[in-house]
């Protein structure tokens, strides 16, 4: 079996700040991590490649910055890893980003599972995975908790708001990974000595040339939808602090004007 | 085939804003409704008919209540094979039919399904979808769709347009924009549609349903919700939080921190990967206000917050703050309510 995981380095939001004056997300020093469902969907790819036969490729669209996503999950145990580089992808929607990353796929070819996490924790759109199999014509499961194999077929457990789903799937399939489906491991020493040995050159970088792809359909100008403003979240509160001597005082003023207020 | 976008088509070919509905299991999902009330608001004072799709089957009872909701026209396509789900058959079904009929606008509801289904559909049509919004609003010099969501864990908000492909879609966040009334009567027609599906086009289908089996919380139509964080120190704290919920007639909620812990389900987690809440009065108890959290509750028309530090960003958005031990003041804010129903009798 071929497994291919599409990874995605992201900033960590937790750490992200706003510049108050300019409206403007401060990038500086904000350190990169590979997106958290992303390490779900590595972790459960080497997990199936323990119990089969199988190889795990990683592959990730973003600028050579990327290449340290990529080697973490070289560390982690991916056998391959394929960095997606080229101007001519920058400022790609998701239809633009999972056209390159179809693309991509296509070439490295006979594959069966493709997993993908759900959502990315920056542009948050949870659209790349299933626009990625749209793309392919393979059927999809997403908000995958739970995965298995039989006859051939891949029986998923997908969370649902009321209860979950069990799917049973022809392959390929593309599936996109939620957290609660397993607890991604960390590199072993090996991995780690692998993945980063000096001169170790263990990452293909591919650029437009290297697909076979539309060119109208990919980065900014092949994206249908822009950003059009970008703004800080505001907010209008009373914003008033109840005093008292002690919480029992202050008790007693909040629920007085909650009921003036006719809300209780 | 593989569809592609900016083929510089006629935008003027494409009118009226279409509804997504959901349907699970037969019955209509609540944020059809939502969906409604906001594709009504949208095609005020335009020449738009709004429109709900409903695929599935036997479900006509269902689908004709939708017409009192004020829509001009319900699609309902109906086969055997949509009787369960499946991202295929219903992403198929439904796409044929947006790109036989044009509609301007298509809104889908940002739920786990909405989001299957969604981009799946933008694919298959060669259009932009825009996620999780928590705003709309027409361009009044063009007539463009602006699309307002957050990005960045809520950090950033983001107004997207789709300019020169049709339709516009977007999935639209559940419990954020406000239900269409239900009318006395019935305006509008169902007209039945049968797709042109094959068994065969159905790759993956769902064979189990597994109920979650927990009484659901109804936290998007809450009028009053209290919620705890971690400052209430352990599970038992929720006893607590319930006691002052039971007796303003509220729902319980928690933050994501007391969810990791075990402390309560995660039905309860209100933010970003929780549930978005808009209820009239939102008390905050032991919650630090995390953007994230912040995300799923910032629409609240009174916001309450009772922390002991003075320095907790919950403060920053709250109408009335508390500093104090919640342990001191939930017990003495439910003696004061008692005292309130005292003088009502
Ligand atoms: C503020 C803002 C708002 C945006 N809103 C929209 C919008 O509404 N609609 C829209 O179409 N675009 C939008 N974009 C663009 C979008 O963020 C990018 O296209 C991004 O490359 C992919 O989307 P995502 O981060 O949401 O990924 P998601 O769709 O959330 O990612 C899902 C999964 O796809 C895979 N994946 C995603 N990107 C890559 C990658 N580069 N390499 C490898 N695997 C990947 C990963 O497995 C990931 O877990 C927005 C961008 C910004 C900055
Ligand atoms: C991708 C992502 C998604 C997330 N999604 C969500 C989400 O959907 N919802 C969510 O809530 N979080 C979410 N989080 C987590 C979020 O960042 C915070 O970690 C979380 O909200 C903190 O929960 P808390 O306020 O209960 O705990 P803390 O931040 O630990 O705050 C506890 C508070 O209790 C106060 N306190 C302590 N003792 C008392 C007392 N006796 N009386 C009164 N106050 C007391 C403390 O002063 C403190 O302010 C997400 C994080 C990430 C990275």
């Amino acid at each position: 079996m071929k497994i291919i995981v599409c990874l995605k380095q992201v900033p960590d939001t937790n750490e992200v700040r706003i510049n108050q004056e300019t409206g403007t997300l401060i990038r500086d020093g904000v350190p990169s991590i590979i997106n958290p469902d992303d390490k779900n969907a590595l972790e459960e790819a080497l997990r199936i490649k323990a119990a089969h036969d199988c190889t795990v490729t990683v592959i990730s669209m973003g600028p050579p910055q990327a290449k340290d996503a990529l080697k973490e999950a070289l560390a982690m145990g991916a056998d391959e890893a394929i960095l997606l580089s080229d101007r001519a992808f920058g400022g790609s929607d998701t239809w633009a980003t999972a056209t390159v990353l179809a693309a991509a796929i296509e070439k490295i070819g006979s594959y069966d599972i493709i997993l993908c996490g759900r959502q990315a924790i920056d542009g948050d759109t949870a659209q790349v995975g299933p626009e990625i199999a749209e793309f392919l014509n393979i059927p999809q499961v997403t908000y995958a908790k739970k995965i298995d194999f039989k006859d051939g077929k891949a029986i998923v457990t997908r969370y649902t708001e009321t209860g979950d789903y069990v799917i049973e799937s022809k392959m390929p399939v593309l599936l996109t990974a939620i957290k609660e489906l397993n607890v991604p491991r960390y590199p072993t020493v090996k991995g780690i000595l692998n993945a980063y040995a000096p001169g170790s050159d263990n990452i293909s970088v591919w650029g437009i040339d290297d697909l076979t792809i539309d060119a109208t359909q990919i980065g900014l100008k092949g994206s249908p939808t822009n950003v059009y403003k970008s703004f800080v979240p505001t907010k209008s509160k009373t914003n008033e602090m109840i005093d008292g001597l002690n919480g029992k005082e202050k008790a007693a003023k909040l629920i007085g004007k909650l009921s003036d207020l006719k809300l209780i | 085939m593989r569809r592609k976008v900016n083929q510089a088509i006629n935008l003027s070919d494409y009118k009226d804003i279409w509804v997504i509905g959901e349907q699970r299991e037969g019955k209509i999902h609540p944020v059809t409704t939502e969906l409604i009330g906001e594709a009504k608001k949208l095609a005020e004072g335009t020449a738009n008919q709004v429109m709900a799709v409903v695929a599935g089957h036997k479900i006509e009872e269902e689908v004709e209540k939708l017409l009192y909701y004020g829509v001009d026209k319900v699609y309902y396509i109906n086969s055997p094979l949509l009787e369960t789900f499946s991202t295929d058959g219903y992403s198929k079904a439904i796409a044929e039919l947006i790109l036989e009929k044009k509609p301007e606008i298509v809104l889908v509801g940002a739920t786990s399904i909405g989001r299957d289904i969604g981009p799946r559909l933008a694919a298959k049509i060669g259009t932009g979808l825009v996620a999780d919004c928590t705003k709309l609003e027409i361009d009044p010099s063009d007539g463009k769709l602006l699309q307002t969501r957050p990005a960045f864990g809520g950090n950033l908000m983001a107004t997207i347009i789709c300019p020169k492909n049709r339709p516009q879609m977007a999935t639209v966040r559940p419990g954020v924009m406000k239900k269409a009334v239900h009318e006395a009567n019935a305006v509008g027609i169902v007209e039945t549609v049968s797709p042109t599906l094959k068994a065969e086009d159905i790759a993956a289908r769902v064979v189990e349903m597994i109920q979650s089996g927990k009484k659901r919380v109804n936290l998007t139509d809450a009028k009053i919700i209290v919620s705890g964080g971690r400052g209430i120190k352990g599970p038992e704290g929720f006893d607590l939080i319930k006691a002052l919920a039971d007796k303003l007639g509220g729902e319980v909620g928690s933050s994501r921190a007391c969810v990791d812990c075990g402390w309560i389900d995660h039905m309860h987690q209100v933010g970003q990967t929780g549930t978005t809440v808009r209820p009239v009065v939102y008390i905050a108890c032991g919650i630090s206000g995390a953007i994230q959290h912040l995300a799923g509750m910032s629409d609240s028309d009174y916001i309450i917050a009772i922390n002991t530090d003075p320095e907790a960003p919950i403060f920053k958005v709250c109408d009335y703050g508390i500093v104090g031990d919640l342990k001191e003041v939930i017990p003495a804010m439910m003696e004061e309510v008692d005292k309130l129903n005292v003088f009502e009798l």
